[in-house]
């Protein structure tokens, strides 16, 4: 399975390079931009089965190392899990967003 | 005092406050690889030296929190052990949770590398015992994460607790928003934990801690320590 994990600022912790990247778009001369916030994405390759423990153990990680949950937050989603009792339609992803306050 | 300085993969202030460290101590600190997992026994001083750990991968301090050493750090700092660590070693502590808060990236965005001036906020420490209370020092700051973020709740109760051991200030100890370089949430240079065993900044005392080098305000820090810890 695949975990494909977004991991963002917290809202109302400054972003000084979203603020450059904000601004050198700007200066390239698009227009209407009202805000930009950076973040990363990684994707972690899972030999999990069960969607529910990948999530778990993708949760555990972003909980322990990939978010700095003072100023983090994270999302993921859980891509290729073989659902029980499907029968070879396309599997459903399995998302999970993380909030501020946990 | 026995010291002992830890090593992670890209540290490269290590041998700067070790030199210190010999000159003010009379005996060289041991040097502790990352990948060991024990701090020797009767250690009273572990340094968490300054440079760039891991490549500064994923976060600054991030990968070196997780390294086999400091479970051994984590637990001597809860035996009571005193825990220096100067900026990348600050960083870690925060990643490892010694600390709270966390350094992000300077507001600037631009690598600081000056020196700058501290307003000295608490004395009553084994870190800053040498020092007047309100006195101004000079410590150079060489990083581009050094922008110390807390919420409003955990810097309430750092200041009502008396743990910003240092501010950024100008020369006459005046906080202002001018002397903060990174900026850093209520020019916060450096923080102590409740205990007051635990210190994190991110100006380097070991870099000006010899006239030759221009400045010796970082080598009463040394001598506090000596003082405080044996």
């Amino acid at each position: 399975m695949k975990a494909r994990i977004t991991i963002t600022l917290k809202p109302g912790v400054l972003d000084p390079q979203g603020k450059a990247i904000e601004g050198a778009l700007a200066g390239l001369g698009f227009g209407g931009i009202e805000g930009v916030r950076q973040g990363k994405y990684i994707e972690i390759e899972i030999d999990e089965s069960d969607p529910e423990r990948a999530r778990s153990r993708v949760d555990d990680m972003c909980r322990r190392l990939l978010a700095n949950t003072v100023i983090e937050d994270y999302a993921f989603e859980i891509e290729g899990a073989d659902v029980p009792g499907s029968t070879g339609d396309a599997d459903p992803d399995v998302a999970v967003q993380m909030g501020e306050g946990e | 005092m026995k010291a002992a300085v830890i090593v992670f993969p890209a540290s490269n202030c290590d041998r700067d406050v070790a030199t210190v460290l010999k000159q003010v101590a009379g005996a060289p600190p041991r040097m502790i690889w990352h990948g060991d997992s024990e701090i020797p026994p009767g250690t009273d001083l572990i340094v968490l030296p300054g440079g760039f750990s891991y490549g500064d991968y994923l976060r600054c301090g991030a990968m070196a929190a997780q390294s086999p050493v400091m479970r051994a750090v984590v637990a001597a700092a809860r035996a009571g052990t005193a825990v220096l660590g100067i900026c990348n070693g600050f960083q870690i502590l925060t990643e490892s949770g010694l600390l709270p808060g966390v350094l992000m990236r300077n507001a600037s965005l631009k690598f600081i590398c000056r020196d700058v001036t501290l307003r000295v906020e608490q004395t009553d420490t084994p870190f800053t015992n040498r020092y007047g209370n309100g006195g101004v020092v000079t410590f150079p700051v060489a990083h581009h994460d050094g922008n110390y973020y807390a919420d409003e709740d955990t810097l309430d109760r750092l200041e009502g607790e008396g743990l910003v051991a240092f501010r950024y200030s100008d020369g006459a100890g005046e906080v202002t928003p001018e002397a903060n370089p990174n900026g850093s949430r209520r020019n916060v240079a450096g923080i102590l934990d409740p205990g007051r065993r635990i210190l994190g900044l991110m100006p380097h005392p070991e870099r000006l801690a010899d006239p030759a080098l221009g400045g010796s305000d970082g080598r009463a820090m040394f001598e506090g320590l000596l003082a405080a810890v044996g």
